[in-house]
């Protein structure tokens, strides 16, 4: 147990309308009367932001030790006492009355505009007129206008005829996301929430305000007038866009996703979550779906086909084949579980990974090794006396990592220090230093070290960081970007891994699944991993097939959709893509609102969620790997998801002996002279990725694609801020606008897969020495 | 109380008397009443003739109905020819039989069916559902939709009895201009919503009966 649970906390107890309740002490007279289950109205009372009392709907009596306030006073404001006496509109006649004095004069300006509005009939102002209000109102002047609705940034829209000026949005903009882009201007009748001119609300987490408005002044450009409340069907599901778990809610409409809202989960996400978890879902509507089974005819085109047919055709291709199966970083759990199996059992391979992006063995190892047993949590950032970040970038890669950290760095200056190239916005607001990974000295077993995906890119750096915290007793945790990641690792979607995180290698691991799958053995020889086996495919007496699941060939690299050219390749997609043109048999499978199933998070909690558009008729990955596998006699018998969940708990973790990790020495930068400079990149959170097609709105806020050089270099350069300059290697070139910021002198920084700034497409690396002139 | 449960609840006509009556009705005495009795029935027959018809030969002759029967729902226009929908899917949160469904849209500058932002995009009325109570009337805050008296409203095609927006628009009347078009110079939609706006403007377009010269 930690000090703080030991401490204990001072209980205070008061009478609100005439019910005794006691309630740790500091506790809000509002939140007390929660607790006795009166509710009092309010609109800029919200729990996980500071109380403001700007919009006064609250107003109590309040009485202490018998001396009684003068006047009504904000509920949401005052802190109970002990010998607090609080009469609430239900018990008093002066708290109810100022009460509808404050509604009617926050509806003298209020427009009437409820039934156009999209906050109709979800509405707190609606609902609290009625309750709270009076029958009519006595105002008969002319309301006050302003011009609407305006763009405060391409996906919010302000309208401030009907802000009731509660500063959530903008007390959310400033200590939640650190981004006060969006501030109340002006004072008395005229204050209105506006942005500074030149700095629209770019912030990734402008979506919370649109949900936490108790207006509708704060739209989405996205969801503007596309359903009503009453229309929707609210289902709980999780986020695929990242690994860091959200909790969200999915509102469909006829078999339509039109919006998504951040979940409650406490443990994660609180009520927050990211601009693309909140908008980017038309990735489904946007590319034409595969829509049914395709096989490649004689004539070398696909064909429309049968199941039975693509199946057959499927089965013939792989079977009794040397295949690999490249699974992807998205997959559910369930999913991935069948990948996993299917390899084993169905092709009997071991040549089986989940990674679509760059890696090695060092990574391989490490994931092998240490990841699954790792235990870092949310709550151990919030306690963290250091957090380290290795190759990560929380407000890019895992946006509620960084708003738990912005939190802690908010509230009590929690040292930050991150390996990167250049301090990002994002480490800059939380007030992150450079360090090199290898001199950092100073971590208590309170420090927490967040090892991101991209420490697998720097050889040693996973090593050096599993080293420091096996040294210093301090947390270690391992951040990948995407959804599926961390659960697909579970799954055994690796090649050195059976699910539960069975070692290939261990003999009593194979039979102890072997016998619970029920066949004879299992494959000893290890597997390759998602490079090797592109390589494997095209040389002679190596691999002769592959099952590609959910990967875009450029993520993993420049030749990998080459490298599959010359094989048989059976493709399972939700919409064409790369691969599909290019396969040999296309199988359509469920999108994530289509179908059940679950994802594991960076801590490794389990976030399950149902299937949201219910007459969906695309079936999962798992289904169809079982139809495969029976044809071609080596069933998985995985008929639903339901089937693999229940065989997942059945199998349980592994206990016995793990593998080792072997880490190896840290190899040292690159070193770049003249005009050569050492490339390194990261991608952002909103940028081309495949799961932000289709929605423009989203896109508008995408940070622009520069290029960042050191003064020094601009100097050699002879470029200012904005102008461009060409990076470029042997494959190919981009040439960007410049930023001068502090960075090495022989470094170069660009997004690694924004508009005009695609890294591995075009210069076939994702880190290297590239050239660098003036544009 | 056994015997009084058994008398019958309509007046008696004496056939209960006449049928326990030993007496019979016989020869003179029964052809007199018979005649009689027949008379009467031809004089009601007679009468009829001479007195105001109620039925008319539908569907050649047609009777307009009460002034506020609920017969097809109609989707008004303002007076410049913009519509008045807003598309605010109160007329389908108010119906009972759940026959309303309305997609909103977003009017733009160069393309505006309504004065304000919003309008109604997709508009249907299935009519094999709607019970004609009414109640989407009183919900309709702009008065777009009302019920007008046309009561045939029958089809051999289910489909056909799913009305659209194009089916429910009110006829342009002299005047309008068809949407979509420009509002009203200097107005916004509470002028419209007030009835401020009583005939198009020539910027907003030609008015239907009027030809360019």
């Amino acid at each position: 147990m930690s000090t703080e649970q030991l401490t204990e906390v001072e209980m205070i107890t008061c009478v609100i309308d005439g019910f005794e309740v006691t309630v740790p002490k500091g506790t809000l007279v509002i939140r007390a009367a929660e607790k006795l289950g009166i509710q009092i109205p309010r609109f800029c009372d919200h729990p996980l932001l500071s109380p403001a009392g700007a919009c006064r709907q609250c107003l109590v009596d309040v009485e202490i030790n018998g001396r009684a306030f003068p006047k009504p006073q904000a509920s949401c404001t005052i802190p109970v006492e002990t010998g607090m006496i609080v009469k609430t509109q239900l018990t008093s006649p002066v708290a109810d009355k100022a009460q509808k004095g404050i509604m009617e004069l926050l509806l003298i300006n209020h427009p009437l505009d409820c039934p156009v509005c999209d906050k109709g009939g979800e509405c707190p102002l609606q609902n609290q007129a009625m309750s709270n209000g009076r029958e009519s109102s006595r105002y008969e002047g002319k309301k006050r206008t302003y011009d609407k609705p305006v763009a405060i940034s391409t996906q919010v829209l302000l309208d401030r005829e009907r802000c009731v000026l509660c500063a959530r949005c903008t007390r959310f903009s400033e200590e939640i996301a650190g981004d006060p882009f969006i501030t109340l201007n002006e004072r008395g009748a005229l204050q209105q929430v506006g942005i500074y001119e030149k700095d629209p609300f770019q912030s990734y987490f402008s979506g919370n305000t649109v949900q936490i408005c108790p207006v509708g002044a704060l739209t989405g450009a996205s969801y503007r007038f596309r359903a009503r409340p009453f229309d929707l069907v609210s289902v709980d599901s999780a986020c695929e866009h990242c690994a860091s778990g959200c909790a969200m809610r999915t509102d469909i409409r006829r078999g339509k996703t039109l919006r998504r809202l951040a979940g409650n989960d406490a443990s994660v996400n609180e009520e927050w979550n990211c601009d693309k978890g909140r908008w980017a879902f038309k990735y489904l509507t946007t590319r034409e779906r595969v829509s049914t089974p395709m096989v490649r005819g004689e004539d070398g085109e696909l064909h429309e086909a049968s199941w039975p047919e693509a199946i057959a055709a499927a089965a013939a291709g792989l079977k009794g084949k040397r295949a690999g199966v490249l699974v992807g970083g998205r997959v559910t759990r369930e999913d991935a579980y069948g990948y996993s199996k299917f390899a084993r059992v169905a092709l009997g391979t071991n040549d089986i990974d989940f990674r679509a992006r760059p890696h090695t063995d060092e990574e391989t190892s490490f994931l092998s090794s240490i990841a699954l047993d790792l235990k870092t949590t949310y709550a151990d950032l919030d306690k963290a006396d250091h957090v380290v970040l290795v190759e990560f970038e929380p407000e890019e890669e895992s946006p509620i990592v960084f708003l738990r950290l912005y939190k802690q760095s908010r509230k009590r200056s929690l040292k930050v220090s991150t390996t990167a190239a250049r301090i990002s916005r994002g480490n800059h607001k939380l007030g992150a230093v450079r360090v090199a990974l290898s001199s950092v000295s100073d971590l208590t077993a309170k420090s927490v070290i967040l090892v991101g995906e991209r420490a697998a890119e720097s050889a040693g750096a996973l090593s050096t960081a599993v080293a420091l915290a096996e040294k210093s007793g301090a947390k270690l945790a391992w951040i990948p970007r995407r959804a599926g990641e961390r659960g697909a690792l579970e799954m055994g979607a690796i090649s050195t891994l059976l699910p539960g995180g069975r070692p290939v290698s261990d003999a009593s691991a194979r039979v102890d699944l072997a016998a619970a799958w029920g066949v004879d053995s299992l494959p000893t020889t290890p597997g390759r991993t998602t490079s090797e086996i592109l390589e494997a495919l095209n040389k002679e007496d190596e691999l002769e097939a592959v099952l590609v699941g959910g990967v875009d060939p450029m993520d993993i690299s420049a030749d990998a959709l080459s490298q599959l050219l010359n094989t048989f390749v059976v493709s399972l997609e939700i919409s064409h893509s790369s691969v599909t043109a290019i396969a040999d048999v296309v199988l359509p499978v469920a999108a994530v609102v289509e179908k059940r199933g679950s994802f594991a998070d960076w801590q490794g909690s389990v976030h399950s969620f149902d299937k949201a558009q219910a007459d969906a008729l695309s079936r999962s990955d798992v289904r169809i790997l079982t139809m495969l596998s029976e044809a071609m006699g080596k069933s998985i018998n995985l008929p639903t998801v339901s089937a693999t969940e229940r065989e997942i708990a059945s199998l349980g973790k592994w206990d016995g002996a793990k593998i080792n990790f072997a880490p190896i020495a840290s190899g040292s930068a690159p070193h770049a002279e003249g005009n050569h400079a050492n490339l390194t990149s990261w991608r952002l959170l909103l940028d081309l990725g495949t799961l932000q097609e289709g929605e423009a709105n989203l896109a508008g806020t995408a940070r622009i694609a520069r290029a960042h050089i050191s003064s020094k270099r601009a100097g050699d350069l002879g470029v200012a801020n904005g102008d461009l300059v060409k990076v470029s290697n042997d494959r190919g070139s981009l040439t960007l606008p410049v930023v001068i910021i502090d960075i090495a002198d022989d470094s170069i920084w660009v997004p690694r897969n924004s508009l005009n700034s695609q890294v591995i497409p075009t210069l076939g690396f994702s880190s290297g020495i590239v050239t660098v002139v003036k544009a | 109380m056994a015997e009084n449960s058994l008398t019958p609840r309509y007046p008696d006509l004496g056939l209960i008397a006449a049928a326990k009556s030993e007496k019979k009705i016989e020869g003179d005495e029964l052809k007199a009443k018979g005649f009689f009795t027949q008379l009467q029935g031809f004089w009601v027959t007679f009468i009829t003739m001479f007195k105001k018809v109620n039925t008319v030969n539908y569907p050649e002759v047609k009777e307009p109905t009460a002034a506020r029967f609920h017969g097809r729902h109609q989707l008004n226009r303002y007076d410049d020819g913009l519509e008045k929908c807003i598309g605010c899917e109160l007329c389908a949160w108010a119906c009972p039989a759940d026959a309303i469904l309305v997609e909103a849209g977003d009017n733009t500058e160069t393309e505006r069916f309504s004065p304000g932002e919003r309008y109604g995009k997709v508009y249907q009325i299935n009519y094999l559902r709607c019970v004609f109570c009414g109640l989407c009337i009183e919900a309709c805050p702009t008065r777009a939709l009302t019920m007008t008296n046309e009561y045939e409203l029958a089809d051999d095609d289910r489909a056909k009895l799913i009305y659209e927006k194009q089916d429910l628009l009110g006829e342009m009347r002299a005047g309008m201009v068809p949407a979509p078009h420009p509002m009203y110079p200097d107005t916004t939609d509470t002028n419209y919503y007030r009835g401020e706006v009583t005939k198009a403007h020539p910027s907003q377009g030609t008015p239907i009966g009027e030809v360019n010269a």
